[in-house]
Parts: C-alpha cells; structure tokens; sequence
C-alpha cells in the first residue's frame, strides 16, 4: 500500500472510496503507527463515508473516535488546571503545537490524540514556572543526571514534568527550538506578537506566521519521524486556514525571513505539494523559491524526507527507509548542537540505550 | 475448515510464511511464529478453531519470533512484535506460547473500544452468563476450568467483552490458563484434562494452558447475556459459600477491574449499570472446587427450574 494512497485517504472528499477488506487492513496498521487512526476516522464521520466502511474495520474507526473524544475531554480539564497552576507567575502562558490547536479550536484539533501539552513561557521565568508546576503535583520525569544536565545546560529547557496523579506531562519551553540549533529563535521576539485565547488574558497562542513557521522547523529539524506525516496534515491544515486571512502569505514570508526560518518553510511547502497538492498561490512561487537550501542539501533532503515521513510501518518502508531516518536523526543533532557537543552525546547515548537497567 | 484439518507440518508452514488465519469467537487473529512450541501448542489447544478465509478480514497480527541481537547465543529469547513495534519486553524462549496468549489479549484489551471489556472470566448456562471477576491469585482461573469441565460453557477466561450496542457478551473462547497449584488441582478435577506443556519461572509462575471442550468452540458464536457477577475468593479450608454483596459497590469494582472504561466514558458507566441491574451481585469463598461447582449449578437452577 503506497504511502500516497494513505495521503489521498486523509484529504480526498466526494463519493466514499470502496476498498477490500486487505486494504482496510493495512490502513489500520498504517494509521495506528503514524497516530493517524483518529484522523482518518473523523475524517470519514465528517464526509458521511462511515456507513460504507465494511462492519469489522468500521469497529476500529468508531472505537478511535471514541477514544479522541474522551481524550478531548481530559486534554479540556489539563488546561484548566495549567492556567490555574501558573495564574500568579509572571509571564504569558503560551499554548504551543497540539495544545495551541486545541484551545484555539484550530482544524488541526480534530481527530488527534495529544500527548504531552507544551507551552512557551518568558525565559527569565523557568525557575518560578517549575516551581508554581511543582507546587500544584508536576514532577521532573528525568532521573538520570545526564539527562538532566542536557536539557538544562545544553538545551536550555527544563527536562518533561509529569503529574503524580493524573500521570499527563507538560513540556516547558521558553523559545521554539534549542537555542544551540542552526534556526535558533529567541523566545522573547515570538512573545512581542503573541494572541490571547479569550478574553480572560491569561492564555495564549503564537500568531499565525509563527505558528507555521514553528510546526515547520518542528517537524524538520527533529529526530523522530514517528508521526512526521500527522504532524506535515497539521501544517497543511494551518495554512488553508489561515490563508484565509488576508495577506497571510506575504506576513509569512515576511516572518520567515526576520526569524531566518526559510529553509524548514520551503521544506514544508515542498513536501505538502507533494503528498497533499496544496501550495502557495501561483504569485507566491518565486518566493518559495527563494527560500530553498543550495541544490545538493535540496535534492538529499528531498530524498531522505521523502521516504521518512511515509508512515513508519512495515508495509511502507523500503531498503532505504531505516538508513533515511537515521540519516535526518543525525542531522537533526547536527542542527540542535555544535559538534564538540555532539559527539560525545550520540556516543553517551548509544551507551545508555544497550544498558537500560543501569541508567534506571 | 479447522485446524485439525491441515497436518501439522501445513500448520507449521503456515505459521513460519505468511501467518496462520484464526477465528477466536467474534476477533480474527493472523499469528506469524517460527517457533515450534508456537505450532506444537496451537496444534494440541486449537483443533477445533476456524481458519479464516483469504479474503476474509484480519483484525490483529502477530509476530512472536526469536529476538535477534547480541543476547541470543547467551539466553535465547522471544519477542511480540505488532504493526512493526515491539508491546512487550522480551522474554526467555521457553515462555512463547503463554507470551502468544498475553499478546493476543493485550491486542484486544487495548484496542477494541466497540466493546467494555473487563479482566475477568465469564461463563454461560441456558444464555445466562455469570462474571467472574477478580484480581490474580483468587483462584479465578481455577473456578473457572473446574466449572467449564462441568457442563458451563466458557466465554472467556481473562476479558469478558460486553457489546456498547446491546449488553450482551461476545465470547472469545481461547485456551484456560492456569498457574501454580491449580494445575494440580485440576488434573485431579478433570482427568481428561488436555494441558499444554508447563512454562516454568514466568513472573506469575508456573503456567498452562487447558484445552476448551470443542462443544464450547461450536458455540463460539453465540452470546449470552450477564445475570450473575461473582467475586471469587479462594479461601483454604472454606465452605463455599455465596454472600449478596451491594450493587453500588459492585458496580465500582467492575469498573476497577475494566481495561477501557475510562476511555468509553458515560456509555461505560451507563453499559455497567445495565449489567449490574440485570444482575445478581455475590461475593463467593471456597476451597473444593466439588462443592463450588454444586452451589453454581443451585444458582443456575433457581434461574431455570
């Protein structure tokens, strides 16, 4: 089952597709690897193809449906007490990624099951974060004083907290991406132009360009491609959203520019061409060229993301599928720290990942 | 066509290539192992079982194959792999076969939200079912072979699963496990008891798997609906007895022993009151599984008399 077919699935609309009881079966494999499962099933409840779907498959798309709901439900009470937890903390509490689509009722939200919910939060304020998160039952995930040493020195980020009881994680950042990485952003430049979820004022969400631009870099300069094609819909979803407004695309560009993020954009635009056939108006294409790498980085790229945001499932990889994504797990190190630093982490890490047992 | 009816080196021919098709109850499994003690325990423990046609739907996969790596020429060991991921740790060679039962149930339980499905077992006489759940150790397993030997009709030993559309109860019917003392204990029970080979020094033990009686396999199809829920305790040197216990709280523990209520929400909690109020809720000690099976066959009797 060609990882096109999958993508045609999520966005086609029209008469429902007819497929064998085979196909069903590998869709659902797909699907539940790349945490697509949920999509695809609100995707066929809002086109009305589910009473086509044959009985024994459309158990597992009901049951996805039912499970986002619930999911819904939770992630609504999480953010609530978020907001509670850091009311007296001064800085903005800015909802990023999965979270962001969630409280702004963004499209990205339909359909997906949320993991950790992530905010962005003022710099000098990390240490009054954790402990207001601390107070209020959220606890560091990490044990290992590596670890622990990575994110704060290196990354500059507190390492994931979970909470005792409710067992979710909030992942706390002050910027979009590692302030050690080729796209560093500074964190302070994003909160000048954040927007307010409601009128309370107390959440926020990063304005549209940036919101793009940070799925954008997100997706690209990461390591894991696991839910690369997820996270490519949700990018695609942001964009026929907003292009809505007026002047979205040049503001883009625009921002693009000043944070110096054009490389993971044009990455981005390029393989929504390509797997979803949206793209930027016709007056925009010299733009987008413009914001392309040299040709050799943009043909290896092209390549190596190509066969890693293909559902990660058996049924789509091919010889070069695993070298691919070890290739780009490779770069996305090179991207999010110098090589003097590098090196001696992969080989840490390599380390640590034979012995589980004696890093517990 | 059944199981029995290809020979065992098709049955293992299938197993090692493109998977082996079976029908358990309502869910088809395609089991792909190159494992003989995979193929040996299918062929003693699933004669009767349905092969699924070629083009008929596969609901889960799975792999349970020898890991691969450095650990094994040290201490061989085996490995549940699903859609390309690995659920589980892995674990020594010797434990395939009850490793295929845990990951066939973990499939189920973790996925198939059409139904509430509880950690308990569940039994059927004249299309009353009794449930009978129960955390490990309660003698659970024990009750549940010793009555299936007489004249109760297994549903399912671990996951009683409960249909959202209409409360009835959809058996799966695999194999009984047993661990530990029971195995002795029904040896002596059932004297036509077919076991599988005993997998020592697992984390629960010693465990086995019984056979089902094939009268319970052509069943498979048929749902009975929940009249009794027992909470069974095994209690040395008891009398077995059967003690009303609240519904309310029934209805509590239910939910404690469920694997997906908290994802089915209200529609769980509504579907858990119907079966509460549909049924009679005991708590049960015993420690003979003779004078057990005596005061469930009572408890069928008050209800068809």
């Amino acid at each position: 089952m060609s990882v096109n077919l999958l993508s045609q699935l999520l966005v086609q609309s029209g008469t429902a597709p007819e497929l064998s009881l085979a196909q069903w079966e590998t869709i659902l494999g797909q699907t539940r690897k790349s945490r697509l499962l949920g999509r695809l099933a609100q995707h066929f409840l809002s086109q009305q193809w589910l009473i086509s779907v044959p009985q024994q498959p459309r158990q597992y798309l009901e049951g996805a449906l039912r499970l986002i709901d619930r999911q819904h439900h939770e992630v609504r009470w999480e953010v609530q007490c978020i907001r509670q937890a850091l009311k007296d903390v001064d800085t903005p509490v800015v909802m990023l990624k999965g979270a962001a689509y969630f409280v702004a009722g963004l499209p990205p939200r339909d359909g997906r099951l949320f993991s950790d919910i992530d905010i962005m939060i003022r710099r000098d304020r990390i240490a009054e974060v954790e402990s207001a998160l601390y107070r209020c039952g959220w606890i560091s995930e990490e044990r290992d004083a590596y670890n622990q040493h990575y994110y704060r020195e290196w990354m500059h980020e507190i390492p994931p907290l979970r909470h005792v009881r409710r067992n979710t994680v909030i992942d706390v950042h002050h910027t979009i991406t590692p302030p050690t990485s080729r796209f560093k952003v500074d964190g302070a430049e994003l909160l000048q132009h954040i927007q307010a979820v409601d009128a309370r004022g107390d959440l926020f969400i990063l304005n549209p360009p940036d919101m793009v631009l940070h799925s954008a870099v997100h997706l690209f300069q990461e390591g894991e491609f696991g839910h690369g094609l997820r996270d490519l819909l949700d990018l695609k979803d942001l964009l026929e959203h907003f292009q809505q407004q007026a002047d979205f695309w040049p503001h883009l560009f625009q921002r693009a520019s000043e944070l110096k993020l054009q490389i993971p954009l044009f990455h981005a635009l390029f393989h929504i061409q390509r797997l979803f056939d949206v793209a930027a108006p016709a007056q925009w294409t010299q733009q987008v060229a413009e914001c392309a790498p040299a040709a050799p980085a943009r043909i290896a790229m092209a390549w190596l993301l190509g066969l890693a945001l293909r559902p990660d499932h058996p049924s789509c990889d091919t010889h070069w599928t695993g070298l691919a994504r070890w290739l780009l797990y490779l770069r996305s190190h090179f991207l999010r720290m110098p090589l003097h630093l590098v090196v001696p982490h992969l080989l840490r890490k390599a380390y640590m990942g034979y012995f589980p047992e004696k890093n517990l | 066509m059944i199981i029995s009816q290809l020979d065992f080196s098709e049955l293992a021919a299938r197993l090692r290539g493109s998977g082996l098709r079976i029908r358990t109850g309502s869910i088809n499994f395609r089991i792909i192992s190159s494992l003989p003690s995979i193929a040996q325990g299918i062929h003693l423990l699933y004669p009767d079982y349905p092969l699924v046609e070629e083009d008929a739907f596969i609901d889960f996969t799975v792999e349970v194959n020898k890991a691969t790596g450095m650990r094994r020429w040290l201490r061989p060991q085996v490995k549940f792999t699903y859609e390309g991921v690995e659920p589980f740790g892995a674990l020594p060679v010797a434990q395939a076969f009850p490793m295929l039962e845990w990951a066939m149930n973990w499939c189920i339980s973790t996925q198939s939200h059409h139904f509430l499905s509880l950690h308990a077992a569940v039994l059927e006489r004249e299309g009353c079912a009794v449930i009978l759940p129960a955390p490990p150790g309660s003698g659970k397993s024990t009750l549940c072979a010793g009555l299936a030997s007489r004249g109760w009709r297994l549903l399912s030993d671990e996951l009683t699963l409960i249909s959202l559309k209409d409360g009835l109860i959809t058996p799966l019917g695999r194999p009984i496990s047993l661990k530990n003392q029971s195995l002795e204990v029904i040896r002596q029970f059932y004297p036509d008891a077919v076991l599988n080979q005993v997998t020592h020094d697992t984390s629960k033990g010693s465990i086995s798997h019984l056979k089902i009686p094939p009268g319970h396999v052509a069943q498979l199809e048929q749902r009975a609906r929940p009249r009794w829920v027992v909470f069974p305790k095994y209690v040395p040197d008891s009398k077995a007895e059967l003690t009303l216990r609240s519904k309310a709280n029934s209805l509590l523990e239910l939910g404690r022993n469920s694997f997906n209520y908290h994802v089915l929400g209200q529609a769980g909690f509504e579907l858990l009151a119907d079966v509460i109020s549909a049924s009679d809720c005991y708590d049960f000690r015993y420690s003979q599984l003779e004078d057990a099976v005596t005061l469930f066959d009572e408890l069928a009797l008050k209800e068809h008399p």
